[in-house]
């Protein structure tokens, strides 16, 4: 190291490429700015609802997408989801999410219209209209975060518990000859005639949100279509209520979760 | 041979210091730092100067904390537009 | 030139809907309602390209209507008493976020599975709230097929003015009477956008249809907004048939259907010599209590009719204060009374026997 002093343009230039990059033109990522708002989210550190939602917007702002998407969050962990989505967003009683969204998407064919849903709400409360919306065919889209539990009412078992899963209500592991095997809502839905792309996703590593990110384009492509329902589940975390740190989730997430909920395409148009 | 050269600026007040970018770095180019910030969390900085711009760390971020920069030439030449100033300065280089 | 048809009240309601411009029903079979579902599912989509869905459930129903509703299409749903229990946590959703629609009970006997004959039942829950929370639909109570048809229009134009829902609330044996009905001409399905309406973004800033409000001091400047309405409503929105009240030594009040059975009472009480006359609650929230105080004024007796044990007579007690002697006559279990029985007790409870 050495100090210097410089008196031209043409030294300071240097120095400006030397000590920063840091410019408009030299970005590879930032965080979508119309579709979300600059506004801290409620969830628990390291909790991959932000991530969905920033992958929402990322996706709906590169397709142009702002005006004509109306989506919709039940109650659950993303009951505010409207907070961060700049969108037109209506919320849900728990478990309608997906009726909510038929109603807007009959009345409004031509908006392109999502839920966003989590395991309690589509795979308890909400499994009837999870599978005629599906099986109708609805040209919707449906984000299914697979948590593995109740987040928003404090760590309860829900459907996709996984088995000997411990939860407030399943204090010494779910019990699957009492309270039945997970739930595989995708395998489930995948059987139907009416949806046309089901897959499983996650967005603990970055490869996998750019897998996500492809998985959410494609739907909004498909649903601009008419082609039916298109079903995205992510396989997500809840370092609260699973008790761990977010890096501990993730690795947990994939040692136990992903075994049971492998990832990848159950359905695709050209049925691979 | 010369590495990609990126970087990335953190906006500490969102950060929540969940660490999920520094598990997703390659380069081991981000830490926590050792102060909190308004809403009470261990941010993250920038420790090594490493970065390749790949964007792991943003791409993890469920608070969209993190814009990562990537050295290209086209944007060399944008800086060199940019940079008219005179005037006495003194500045560390490295050499 | 008028358009006469003889039609049952489910049918020339669901005529109505199509005729007022409806743009989407969302419905689930149960009688003595599925006539409206029916006769939508025939007629109306490729007469006007009005949306109609049967739903997997009312709660699916009541939910499809809570998000076409956001969008500020006219939109509305049917069914009778049981279903119309399973939509209540949607409906109470449907008020705190303020949409307009159309709900119309197809009252039968309950509680429980009931019968599927006409009955009043569900009075409380339809004035009252019925579902969680402060909150009232407007309820209009038709006693003719031309009403089960003229309250459609009427509904949607108080849900629209007020951004409340409206529900007609009528029962199993108006549903299915046939009568003569004068039929209003098509209106055009013409969609305005409405400012607060979820229908793609417009201005740079996402809307928001909901009905969640965290923070207890905001849900209370809510609830305030929302009992401002209903006042406002009360204030503009009452209204009542008096029928041969004032020279009547008796009221018979009564609503819906059992009105009508009332006003033939009332004939043959006069025939008798005895002054009966009928005052009708057409709005059961709000509820007429002003004008049935003035009417009832004075008089030696009202007798409450209904197809219940007794619901709308709190309602009559309380606008009357004490001031006049009130009997209660009631049928329940999808019996209607007969204009002979009713006056046989008009006579028993005020005439007759000691009051
Ligand atoms: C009718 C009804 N029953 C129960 C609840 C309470 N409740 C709110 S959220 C929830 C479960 C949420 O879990 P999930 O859908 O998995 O979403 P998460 O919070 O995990 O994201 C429950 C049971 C409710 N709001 N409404
Ligand atoms: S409780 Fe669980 S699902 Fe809800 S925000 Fe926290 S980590 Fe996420
Ligand atoms: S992933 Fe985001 S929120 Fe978490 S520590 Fe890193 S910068 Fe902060
Ligand atoms: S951009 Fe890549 S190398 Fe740079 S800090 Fe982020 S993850 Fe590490």
């Amino acid at each position: 190291m050495s100090e210097k002093k410089m008196l031209d343009d043409q030294h300071y230039e240097e120095m400006i490429q030397e000590e920063s990059i840091c410019i408009n033109d030299n970005i590879v990522y930032e965080a979508p700015k119309s579709a979300l708002y600059d506004t801290p989210m409620h969830y628990c550190p390291g909790c991959g609802h932000g991530v969905v939602h920033r992958l929402l917007a990322e996706v709906i702002e590169e397709m142009g997408i702002l005006n004509d998407v109306i989506g919709v969050a039940p109650v659950g962990c993303s009951v505010l989801a409207y907070n961060y989505l700049n969108i037109d967003m209506s919320e849900a009683a728990h478990g309608r999410a997906s009726a909510v969204a038929t109603g807007i998407k009959r009345v409004l064919p031509e908006k392109l219209v999502f839920s966003y849903q989590g395991d309690g709400d589509l795979a308890a409360i909400g499994t009837g209209e999870t599978i005629h919306t599906c099986n109708r065919g609805e040209n919707i889209l449906i984000i299914f975060i697979n948590n593995g539990i109740y987040g928003m009412t404090g760590g309860q078992m829900a459907p996709t518990t996984l088995p000997d899963m411990k939860s407030t209500t399943s204090p010494f592991g779910r019990d699957v000859i009492t309270m039945g095997a997970p739930l595989k809502m995708t395998d489930l839905v995948a059987q139907l005639p009416g949806t046309y792309y089901v897959t499983r996703q996650s967005v603990h590593k970055p490869t996998n949100v750019r897998k996500m990110k492809k998985a959410i384009q494609k739907s909004f492509e498909y649903q601009k279509q008419n082609k039916g329902t298109c079903f995205i589940e992510v396989v997500s975390n809840c370092p609260s209520n699973w008790k761990m740190t977010p890096v501990e989730s993730n690795k947990w997430l994939e040692d136990n979760m992903l075994p049971y909920y492998p990832l990848g395409d159950l359905k695709t148009p050209d049925g691979k | 041979m010369a590495k990609v050269k990126g970087d990335i600026v953190i906006d500490i007040e969102k950060c929540k210091g969940c660490e999920l970018c520094i598990a997703a770095c390659p380069q081991g180019t981000l830490e926590k730092s050792k102060h909190v910030n308004q809403k009470g969390y261990l941010y993250i900085v920038k420790v090594e100067d490493n970065c390749t711009g790949c964007a792991n760390c943003a791409l993890v971020c469920p608070d969209a904390v993190i814009t990562v920069y990537r050295q290209t030439s086209k944007a060399k030449q944008q800086v060199a537009k940019i940079s008219n100033v005179t005037g006495d300065l003194t500045v560390t280089v490295k050499e | 030139m008028k358009e006469l048809k003889l039609m049952k009240g489910n049918e020339a309601l669901a005529e109505a809907a199509i005729r007022a411009g409806c743009d989407a029903y969302f419905g689930y079979p149960i009688t003595p309602q599925s006539e409206v579902l029916e006769y939508l599912s025939r007629e109306a989509n490729n007469r006007t390209g009005m949306t109609v869905l049967q739903a997997e459930s009312e709660i699916a129903s009541i939910n499809m209507v809570y998000g076409a509703a956001g969008t500020g299409k006219k939109v509305m749903t049917s069914s009778s008493s049981p279903g119309i229990s399973l939509m209540q946590e949607g409906i109470s959703y449907i008020a705190c976020a303020e949409l307009p629609c159309l709900l119309v009970n197809v009252n039968r006997g309950g509680p429980g599975l009931g019968t599927i004959q006409p009955a009043q039942g569900d009075y409380f829950q339809s004035v009252k709230g019925g579902g969680h929370g402060d909150y009232r639909l407007i309820v209009l109570a038709p006693s003719t097929v031309q009403e089960m048809a003229d309250f459609v229009g009427l509904s949607f134009e108080l849900a629209f003015k007020y951004r409340n829902p409206v529900l007609i609330l009528t029962d199993g044996a108006l549903g299915q009477m046939m009568e003569k009905v004068e039929l209003k001409p098509q209106m055009s399905r013409e969609f305005k956008e409405l400012e607060w309406a979820t229908t793609g973004r417009k201005n740079g800033n996402g809307r928001v249809i909901t009905s969640l409000h965290l923070k207890p001091d905001e849900m209370e400047v809510l609830n305030h907004h929302l009992q401002k309405k209903y006042r406002e409503i009360e204030k503009n929105e009452i209204r009542y048939q008096a029928i041969n009240c004032e020279d009547a030594d008796y009221i018979i009040v009564a609503y819906g259907l059992v009105a009508r059975i009332c006003q033939k009472s009332a004939d043959l009480a006069r025939e008798k010599g005895i002054k009966v006359g009928v005052f009708r609650p057409i709005t059961l929230f709000p509820f007429p209590y002003q004008q049935l105080k003035e009417v009832a004024s004075n008089k030696k007796g009202i007798l409450d009719v209904e197809m219940n044990s007794g619901q709308m007579i709190e309602d009559v007690r309380l606008a009357l204060e004490g001031s006049v002697p009130v009997r209660f006559h009631g049928r329940m279990g999808g019996i209607v009374p007969s204009p002979e029985e009713i006056l046989d007790k008009l006579e028993e409870k005020f005439i007759g026997g000691a009051v």
